[in-house]
């Protein structure tokens, strides 16, 4: 009887140990769902937040120029810079792919249909997410931590609507500035490529693209790209201003608040592409 | 505190019973009630982890206490929401542990900026005349105005970080932990500045969080001492003295000591 107790219980525990491991794994994937939700739900409450001071007084219209100066002015050489080979490398790949079926000529408008819907805002978000929107977090972050932001509360000085509010519409208005500054300079870096580089006929090039790209493709683009500034603004603000736990919380900020920014910024071109689009069906816009 | 009167008017804080929990479990402050006399110079001591920091939170509206109330001036901030509580929040001059000074921005423009921030109606000429008159009230040479703080030395960005606190013209200072991490001479020199800046503006009242004994033997008028988030022992210096308290003994002996 002993031993027959023995062996039962052997195995029950086996079960039981596995069990308890599938009900651990379960529960922290519910429990990582949850924080995700949660964290969501905070960031969407602080922009509005921030937001609704855009409108309050004391207006913060140097502040804003201040912001607008960093986030756009300063971004101007590295999006001048990075859309160029853009435009470039794109061409020369899409050049490439069309003469297999002789239709080089339509590189052109494929070029410019694709920067300006797509590519575009979606690499100008990225870049500026990466560059200021970094140096947002890090700022907001030191000022956390070394207890600037709390100098400010007690100054009766309103943190968000000093700090917050204007790098976000800072970030919103530069946005489509930088994506148009964008688009033309790849649109220059692929009618280089076309014309000077692979030969293909100014003309041409020129008509094609005249006779394909519309006004809304351009605004579309400038659309997202002004989403796309209000969101990395959002996030990259949200982590600053919640930054905890000295200069590695700092680190850490910064580097969610990027990693954070970027992945949705793709993710939120795919399903605004789709919006837009069923817009387009809707209102017969476009084809 | 040892008050002087039950007139509500006679304290720039009163605590009622505040209690204090971020978790709802464990309470950080546990009930404390305490009373500081308008124009008085007020230490509050403990050993670390005691509540003093979460403490002078409430005092600045920072934290809302899970229960009991917190007036300041006669008003209770529970009743305050929070742009009201901002605004209330010019009633206090904050020198931080750390002087807190905005990096971006040079001494001057420092204590420059709550003025600017809360009297419009002054031109840039009176905000700078007063900005200047502040720093000089502190001891600050002229010469450091136009440096910004990582250029000055940590005394200076104390007093910078003063300046700024008395801009205003506040009727409550509070200094958290201002001598923590300073040398022995840079400690006194900080002290006696607390010690001048309160004597020279009478019906201030000055609240100062520290572990320093030594100081607040030397130039308050009342002591608290916290112990478990709750008050173990307020009043003045004799009363610690005499105290037959274990706690309060050992950190007499040992803060007096050093």
């Amino acid at each position: 009887m002993i031993e027959d107790n023995t062996q039962n219980s052997a195995p029950k525990s086996l079960v039981q140990n596995i069990a308890g491991k599938i009900d651990a794994f379960f529960g922290m994937i519910i429990g990582s769902i949850q924080e995700f939700i949660l964290e969501i739900g905070s960031i969407t409450l602080f922009g509005f937040q921030s937001i609704r001071l855009l409108f309050a007084k004391p207006y913060r219209y140097g502040e804003v120029l201040k912001h607008m100066e960093f986030i756009g002015n300063q971004s101007v050489g590295i999006i001048a810079l990075t859309s160029v080979f853009t435009g470039l490398a794109l061409s020369f790949q899409v050049y490439l792919g069309f003469k297999l079926v002789n239709a080089v000529d339509l590189v052109g408008p494929t070029v410019a249909l694709g920067i300006s819907r797509e590519l575009g805002p979606v690499l100008t978000g990225l870049i500026v997410a990466a560059r200021a929107g970094g140096a947002m977090a890090a700022r907001l972050g030191t000022m956390r931590v070394n207890e600037q932001m709390d100098a400010l509360d007690v100054m009766g000085v309103n943190t968000k609507q000093y700090l917050i509010a204007p790098r976000i519409i800072a970030a919103v208005v530069c946005m489509p500035m930088l994506t148009a500054l964008f688009d033309f300079m790849a649109m220059f870096g692929s009618w280089f490529l076309c014309t000077k580089l692979v030969g293909l006929d100014h003309a041409v090039f020129m008509s094609k693209i005249r006779d394909t790209v519309e006004v809304h493709h351009i605004n579309e683009g400038l659309l997202k790209s002004a989403i796309f500034g209000l969101m990395f603004a959002v996030v990259c603000t949200y982590k600053g201003f919640n930054t905890s736990g000295g200069a590695k919380g700092v680190g850490e900020a910064t580097n969610r608040g990027v990693v954070m920014s970027m992945v949705s910024i793709i993710i939120i071109d795919y399903f605004l592409m789709n919006f837009i689009r069923i817009y387009y069906l809707i209102t017969g816009v476009s084809r | 505190m040892t008050p002087a009167s039950n007139s509500q008017h006679k304290y720039a804080v009163e605590l009622d019973d505040v209690k204090k929990s971020f978790d709802g479990t464990e309470f950080i402050l546990k009930g404390i009630d305490l009373k500081v006399p308008k124009g008085s110079l007020t230490a509050i001591i403990g050993f670390s982890g005691t509540g003093k920091s979460v403490m002078l939170k409430h005092m600045l509206g920072l934290y809302r206490p899970t229960s009991g109330n917190v007036s300041i001036l006669g008003t209770n901030l529970n009743t305050l929401d929070d742009d009201a509580l901002t605004a209330f929040r010019c009633n206090y001059g904050v020198l931080f542990q750390s002087a807190a000074l905005f990096d971006d921005m040079t001494v001057l423009e420092n204590v420059c900026f709550p003025l600017e921030e809360h009297r419009r109606q002054l031109s840039k000429e009176q905000v700078i005349k007063i900005a200047m008159e502040k720093l000089k009230m502190v001891g600050l040479d002229p010469k450091h105005n136009h440096k910004l703080p990582s250029q000055i030395s940590g005394g200076m960005q104390k007093r910078t970080g003063l300046a700024r606190a008395l801009a205003l013209d506040p009727e409550i200072l509070i200094y958290d932990e201002p001598t923590t991490g300073l040398d022995p001479i840079l400690t006194e020199m900080v002290d006696n500045l607390i010690l001048e800046t309160h004597q020279a503006r009478p019906g201030t009242t000055s609240i100062m969080v520290s572990h320093d004994l030594k100081a607040a033997f030397r130039i308050a008028d009342y002591i608290v001492m916290l112990d478990a988030g709750k008050v173990l022992l307020s009043g003045k210096a004799e009363d610690f003295n005499k105290s037959d308290n274990e706690l309060v003994r050992k950190f007499v002996d040992k803060g007096l000591k050093h």
